[in-house]
């Protein structure tokens, strides 16, 4: 069961993961990614290109249910401003067993970060604003799952 | 007519988010039409003047700038994704 979609409001993830829990398999993983708390942000915007974000969210999705056995993949990502401690991204995968759910899960949020159309751009106190660069480490980390 | 639309960085440089161009005839590749569109000067030479910073994608899949325009109806330019 696929579950990949761009939304505006966080996602419940006490419902995202009862859904994976009712599948049925031995083992839930998941990953929440945050807007981190930095000294002189006041709010993270998402911009997004909704129509391939939510088609690469799906292949993504897709991809991560070809390589390892799982009963349930989630992948949700939020576009527009977020404040700081506000969820941006939720992956959960559900398997048989703990291993595939873990590594599934760490891949997910590896390609998301690098293969789906979407960019931050920090809105500092002072009213400046500022794209975040993409970072290698990144790329790197995406790239060691082939 | 090929569509073009632009994100983040290149779009606030540009100044719009997207334009329907008559596709040029010299432009076979990514690259080339990138080429003629930073001749333009302004906005658009700044917003693509640093390729290694510059990625796309035809009718929503991403290519590198020296794949082939084809028959392509749309294009986008963006800088390197950061989401997640």
């Amino acid at each position: 069961m696929i579950r990949a979609a761009i939304t505006s409001a966080a996602p419940d993830i006490a419902a995202e993961l009862a859904r994976l829990e009712a599948l049925g398999g031995g083992g839930i993983a998941s990953f929440t990614g945050i807007v981190r708390g930095e000294d002189g942000l006041a709010a993270l915007e998402l911009e997004a290109w909704p129509a391939m974000a939510e088609r690469a969210l799906g292949e993504i999705a897709g991809e991560a249910a070809a390589r390892w056995p799982l009963l349930g993949v989630t992948l949700l990502h939020r576009h527009g401003v977020l404040e700081v401690g506000e969820r941006i991204v939720f992956v959960g995968t559900a398997a048989a067993h703990r291993a595939p759910a873990l590594e599934a899960c760490a891949f997910l949020i590896d390609w998301a970060k690098t293969k789906a159309p979407f960019w931050k751009r920090e809105h500092r106190d002072d009213g400046s604003r500022r794209w975040i660069e993409a970072r290698h480490a990144d790329d790197a980390a995406a790239a060691r799952w082939g | 007519m090929l569509r073009l639309l632009y994100f983040a960085r290149v779009r606030e440089a540009i100044g719009r988010d997207g334009e329907e161009i008559e596709r040029p005839a010299m432009a076979e590749t990514i690259a080339d039409l990138v080429d003629l569109l930073a001749a333009r000067g302004g906005g658009y030479a700044e917003a693509l003047a640093d390729r290694s910073r510059l990625r796309a994608a035809l009718d929503q899949r991403f290519v590198p700038l020296d794949a082939p325009l084809a028959d392509a109806r749309e294009l986008a330019l963006f800088p390197p994704v950061t989401g997640g």
